[in-house]
């Protein structure tokens, strides 16, 4: 019953978004005020339908009404409440649905914020938006209804898979997905404005809040994804440039590009065609990002859909969306005469640039570890993995010329600065930064040139963003976004650098020596929770100063379906975290335990929280 | 006016030739199974020999012989410790060379591990880093890989450690 209300109502969203497409088109030429209203109600009306189908979805989860397949498919009575409800957008079906409730929530919020803008290049941004609506209207009820049912009615659902019941993996999908779609109002108020030929510094500011919104929720987005691979999958790293995450990475750098830019459109009225092209991009890369994860053409976790037909569809509606912005691009878009290269070498517009082109040379090097190995395979259907050893190798090095660069450009007034001849604090700065790196490495066993010199430009850009902090010319959104992202950078090369990891098998009773620490396990217990079964190991580590740390690992094993899951136990304080796991190898008696050592690791966390929050700092100033 | 044009049809082009590319991905199976790299050539490499460090070529491996079992192990891997019996019963039952190569280990541990259970193997090979054992299409330890040392092309390949029955086949395979 409630299934058929939900696919009921997905039918008259699809209506809407007919209706509202002709409305506006016919619309566009008229300046009246009540035809506006009548598309604003249409588009209210579909926001409900949509909420109503969603809820609908939620209740079917929430009362396990195992007619509906996907509930049957995903969920099962046993399941704790919290994860019934994620359970709703952890497949593919619900995932859609959840897009498509923010597709169109962002439009109503969209249309709500440009009360006083011009009819015309609203009407455009709506058609623009009701496009992709109906795409994804379409895609989800051709190829992948939620609300299909079977008979008879199943008494017992197969439930969600152990490894996806997280909290942080609970709410990676909404708030990563906010960030998605973000972006494809960038993609259509900016395809409306190069129509409505108004790309100038107002269209700027008004979809700047937009643009950083965006951001917010997909660079907290891929830390939840992050932190969930961190503790769930207990292999001790945070970033494993698996395809998938890697797709979520692409928008990332494109939207970091983009955030910069528009400020110099806002501030300077440059840069026009740079900034539509990137907000194209980001959209296209969210979208990719969708298609190679729901089509089953990377295998890898993420992968949900096996249906080639699922592909195909989002396939098509992404390249036909890409077709569409590239011939309004040509019919429309003016010759930008404010061309780049009459900036002066010293001002904000150049230091903009540069950082544009770091992104987008960040984001070429992702994008061909990701896609070229299906195109290879496509050609000559050979297989071949790229892996951390690629990225890490095209872009480290390129990272201390761009901390050097990142220490300066915040600070770079606009149109024109001056250069001063000799800079005495910075040479203090930079000298200072490299007897810090020096002393880092004196005490360790980790002594190779090229780190120092990557230790102390990252020391260097923390330096002078601290610095920056007690400058009047830069903004404080900007001061601690800038500072986060320093000490996120230096985490993570801190923590890759200096990380140990200890890998044997060991069984109750046994006493091993790593480096400096000794590791004992002590023992095992059985225990019994709701939904699974579990061991619990019990360790310690005694290192050189006699401070002991206990360990409580788990290995769990799941009643509905049927798996095993390691659960690491980590302990963490304000400079490593310290983390067991084991799993088992033979008749509980022996197992394989991994100690590891990982400096620094909260703070990785916290310096994204802090950098998300310096752009939610922007939002705030930027909305009022 | 006619640059425009140009620019618009290399873009659409390009656009138009990832469409395909992709959609024929699309129709591709992703998944490895172990039919995919049967009849597949080793290619050559290089690597050392465990104990003396000499280079070898791959290709001038055990000229003498018309099958090699190539298996890769690790000293950290306990399943290797489980079919370490069967690998020597297999040496000691078959006409051909026994190759070992040694994935991500320290010669220390690897060293205790064959004086700890013997050594079966006629040469063994060192893959530190692992990267030859991914040329050959290795996505575990252990992995043992019949090979026809004349034209250098993989008969069979198995996953994990092998037992009594793989050592049947294995042996009527080399004595077909």
């Amino acid at each position: 019953m409630i299934s058929h209300l939900g696919s009921y109502s997905l039918i008259f969203c699809t209506i809407f978004a007919f209706l509202i497409i002709l409305q506006s088109a016919k619309l566009i030429g008229n300046q009246s005020k009540i035809f506006l209203k009548k598309i604003y109600t249409i588009i209210t009306l579909q926001l409900f339908f949509v909420i109503f189908s969603f809820s609908c979805l939620l209740i079917a989860f929430v009362s396990s009404d195992f007619s509906n397949i996907t509930v049957y498919n995903n969920s099962h009575t046993e399941k704790p409440f919290f994860y019934k409800i994620s359970g709703v957008w952890g497949n593919h079906e619900g995932s859609l649905l959840l897009w498509l409730l923010v597709l169109v929530l962002f439009l109503f919020l969209f249309i709500l914020d440009t009360k006083n803008y011009d009819n015309k290049y609203k009407l455009l941004t709506v058609i623009f938006q009701e496009i992709i609506i109906l795409g994804f209207l379409l895609f989800i009820i051709i190829t992948s209804n939620p609300f299909d049912y079977i008979f008879p009615v199943p008494l017992e659902g197969l439930g969600l898979n152990p490894i996806l019941q997280d909290p942080a993996l609970a709410i990676h999908p909404p708030i990563l997905y906010i960030g998605y779609v973000g972006t494809s109002l960038i993609f259509s108020s900016s395809l409306a404005a190069v129509i409505n030929n108004t790309v100038n510094s107002e269209w700027a500011k008004q979809i700047k809040k937009w643009v950083f919104l965006s951001w917010i929720f997909l660079t907290l987005g891929i830390m939840l994804g992050s932190i969930w691979a961190y503790y769930e999958l207990g292999w001790g790293g945070f970033w494993f440039w698996d395809p998938v995450e890697n797709v979520s990475l692409m928008p990332w750098f494109c939207l970091t590009a983009l955030l910069h830019t528009i400020l110099v459109l806002e501030k300077r009225n440059a840069l026009k065609n740079w900034t539509i092209v990137l907000s194209i991009a980001t959209f296209s890369l969210s979208m990719s990002g969708t298609f190679l994860v729901r089509s089953g053409i990377l295998n890898s976790i993420h992968t949900f859909a096996n249906d080639p037909s699922r592909g195909v569809f989002i396939l098509t509606f992404l390249f036909f969306l890409i077709l569409l912005a590239i011939i309004v691009l040509f019919i429309y878009l003016e010759n930008d005469k404010k061309n780049s290269n009459n900036f002066n070498i010293l001002s904000k517009e150049t230091a903009v640039l540069v950082n544009n082109w770091f992104m987008m040379y960040f984001l070429s090097v992702v994008l061909i570890g990701t896609i070229y190995p299906i195109f290879l395979e496509v050609f000559t259907n050979e297989k071949i993995s790229v892996g951390p050893p690629f990225y890490q190798k095209l872009m480290i090095p390129f990272l201390i010329p761009f901390f050097i660069f990142m220490s300066f450009g915040p600070r770079v007034k606009w149109i024109k600065d001056k250069l001063k001849k000799i800079n005495y604090t910075q040479i203090i700065v930079f000298i200072s930064s490299l007897i810090i790196a020096y002393i880092i490495f004196s005490n360790s066993s980790v002594s190779y040139l090229f780190s120092s010199f990557l230790i102390a430009a990252s020391i260097f850009l923390v330096l002078n963003s601290l610095y920056d902090f007690f400058s009047k010319s830069v903004q404080i959104p900007q001061k601690i976004s800038h500072f986060s992202f320093s000490i996120l950078i230096l985490s993570i090369l801190l923590n890759g650098i200096y990380s140990e990891e200890f890998n044997s098998n060991m069984k109750v009773g046994d006493e091993l020596k790593f480096i400096d620490k000794t590791i004992k396990f002590k023992g095992i217990n059985f225990d019994e929770k709701d939904n699974y079964k579990l061991l619990r190991g019990d360790f310690e580590v005694i290192d050189s100063g006699k401070n002991t740390l206990r360990f409580n690992p788990e290995i769990r094993i799941y009643n509905q379906p049927v798996i095993s899951t390691s659960e690491a136990d980590i302990k963490t304080n304000l400079f490593n975290d310290n983390f067991i796991v084991f799993t088992l190898l033979k008749d509980n008696e022996i197992f394989n335990v991994r100690y590891q050592h990982k400096p620094f690791m909260i703070w990785i966390w916290i310096s994204i929280i802090m950098l998300a929050f310096g752009g939610t700092l922007a939002v705030i100033k930027y909305g009022k | 006016m006619v640059n425009k044009k140009i620019k618009l049809f290399l873009i659409l082009s390009s656009t138009i030739f990832i469409f395909f590319t992709l959609y024929l991905g699309l129709n591709k199976n992703n998944y490895y199974t172990t039919e995919n790299i049967v009849y597949k050539k080793i290619e050559n490499f290089e690597s050392y020999e465990f104990f003396s460090n000499k280079k070898i070529n791959f290709k001038n491996i055990s000229p003498d012989k018309k099958y090699i079992i190539l298996n890769i192990w690790s000293s950290w891997c306990l399943p290797c410790r489980k079919e370490h019996k069967n690998l020597t019963e297999l040496r000691e039952n078959i006409e051909a060379d026994l190759i070992g190569l040694n994935y991500k280990d320290k010669f220390e541990n690897a060293k205790s591990f064959l004086s700890e259970l013997g050594n079966p193997y006629d040469i063994i090979l060192k893959d530190e880093n692992g990267l030859i054992s991914i040329e050959i299409g290795a996505y575990g330890v252990p992995e043992t890989y019949l090979i026809n040392n004349i034209n250098k092309k993989i008969i069979k390949k198995y996953l994990g450690p092998i037992n009594e029955e793989n050592i049947k086949e294995i042996q009527s395979l080399v004595n077909q």
